[in-house]
């Protein structure tokens, strides 16, 4: 998207609102949605992606060091990966502003 | 020309969707429309027509169909009916909010309850706010041909919006009427290929009917807003291509008899036809009657019904639907809403009548006229009426 969505007036619409660059949904922040954020507690961590595979947002990656994070940009503070996670590493902690 | 010749409109109306091309119909049979898809289902069937047919479970899926269809830039028809239609209904503002140009004949009829599958416009009028353009047959000979140019229309890339023609259950859809029909080249000339610019394409991906959060959903709608307003414009512009390919001319509101006329009636599809009878009759009279025939009901004709309505004293209009609880019949309220800020305009007496399949004659006409000119006079205070009930 070349404006941002607070500029785009209703002449810079493609006809039905079709979106024609795929993939910009991308750069949409639903990390404004969140409450919470997941914290990281990486000495417990065994690497085994279960975080990964449940995230609905499907935005944790392997950074690096071989650990799971999620991205706050996409992040929505949902806490699945906490809950799921085997052996506790991830725990929720209030958002501030 | 063509050659003209004596066939039920339903029939014609399908012909119509045959001899522009369709490439595909998705309908669900309901009366008083079953005649028109019957009729495309067998000329699917025998081959007449080269199109794809998808009989579906509900009107619902109809429209959801014809989306589909729409989007990949097949040349889409339907045709539905009363209940069908508002099974529809949410259907309906997809189709127009994403631009896609689907053609649907509509046989107009009463809405339940109590059932009833006779002709008015209720079912009209319930979709009034769908986004689509609509256009209002009077006869036969109309309803081929404004489907014909429907597919122009809505298909021109200024428009790219659903057309809805609408055709009055029984008193059209079910009667036999010399029809003229052009030849197939003929229809050809004046209908070019459906273009639609952002088809789903594999190759140029595109994204349709996405979620819209509040930042843009306004900008949405008013995108629609001007564009379904600008296609007026458009509209007459393919009307008068019509006329001259074809020789017969159409407007957003026809006049008959008004030079001079005190007051006017105002009709909205068939009932058109006899309403001229009862207007020749009171000028044979000496009475000062004309009428006008709204045929574009979306995008409403604001600046041609102020026009035609004139220096007339007294306008009445005939609602074929129930604005329940409401200011009168729909169309009513309309015309006086649009004619509010005139500094000179008519008395306007709404009356509501031919519900459900009941008939409006000439004799009735005139009682209309004698009514409309007693409420004149006494200033009745009533809104509108519900003309001919039994008290």
């Amino acid at each position: 998207m070349k404006k941002n969505e607070n500029e785009l007036t209703w002449k810079d619409l493609e006809i039905g609102l079709i979106v024609t660059e795929p993939g910009s949904t991308r750069e949409y922040r639903t990390g404004d949605w969140r409450s919470q954020l997941p914290r990281y507690d990486f000495a417990k961590c065994i690497k085994c992606g279960l975080c990964k595979l449940y995230c609905p947002e499907g935005c944790i990656k392997e950074n690096a060091d071989g650990y799971f994070e999620a991205n706050m940009f996409w992040c929505k503070g949902c806490g699945i990966c906490a809950k799921e996670c085997p052996t506790g590493v991830i725990s929720m902690a209030e958002e501030e502003e | 020309m063509g050659k003209r010749i004596g066939i039920e409109v339903s029939l014609a109306i399908a012909e119509a969707a045959k001899m522009a091309n369709t490439d595909v119909v998705a309908a669900y049979p309901i009366t008083p429309q079953t005649h028109i898809v019957e009729h495309l289902a067998e000329l699917v069937a025998s081959g007449e027509m080269n199109a794809e047919y998808i009989p579906v479970e509900s009107e619902h899926s109809a429209m959801s169909a014809c989306l589909g269809s729409a989007v990949v830039g097949a040349r889409t028809f339907t045709a539905t009916a009363g209940q069908g239609l508002e099974l529809m209904h949410e259907v309906l503002y997809v189709a127009s909010a994403m631009r896609l140009p689907i053609i649907m004949a509509v046989a107009n009829r009463a809405l339940s309850s109590p059932l009833n599958v006779w002709g008015d416009q209720s079912d009209m009028m319930a979709v009034r706010d769908t986004g689509w353009i609509q256009i209002i047959c009077e006869n036969g000979q109309e309803a081929f041909d404004l489907t014909v140019c429907a597919f122009r229309i809505g298909e021109d890339r200024r428009v790219l919006l659903p057309v809805m023609i609408h055709a009055d259950g029984f008193y059209l859809t079910h009667v036999v009427e010399p029809i003229e029909f052009p030849k197939q080249e003929e229809v050809d000339r004046f209908l070019p290929p459906n273009q639609f610019p952002l088809p789903l394409d594999p190759d140029k991906p595109v994204t349709m009917g996405a979620f819209t959060p509040p930042v843009m959903y306004t900008e949405a709608k008013k995108a629609q807003e001007v564009n379904l307003r600008a296609s007026k414009k458009i509209i007459l512009e393919h009307w008068a291509e019509f006329g001259k390919a074809f020789g017969r001319h159409y407007h957003p509101i026809e006049q008959y008899r008004t030079e001079g006329a005190k007051t006017l009636l105002l009709t909205l599809g068939s009932f058109g036809e006899t309403a001229m009878t009862a207007v020749d009759k009171l000028r044979s009279e000496g009475k000062e009657v004309g009428l006008l025939k709204l045929r574009l009901w979306r995008p409403f004709p604001f600046e041609e019904v102020r026009q035609a309505v004139g220096n007339a004293e007294t306008l009445i209009v005939l609602d074929r639907a129930l604005s329940t609880g409401g200011p009168g019949g729909p169309v009513f309220s309309e015309i006086r809403s649009a004619l509010y800020s005139e500094k000179k305009r008519p008395r306007i007496v709404g009356f509501v009548a031919g519900l459900g399949g009941r008939d409006i004659t000439v004799a009735e006409f005139e009682k209309m006229v004698k009514r409309s000119s007693e409420l004149a006079k006494t200033g009745g205070e009533q809104e509108f009426e519900m003309f001919g009930v039994r008290e």
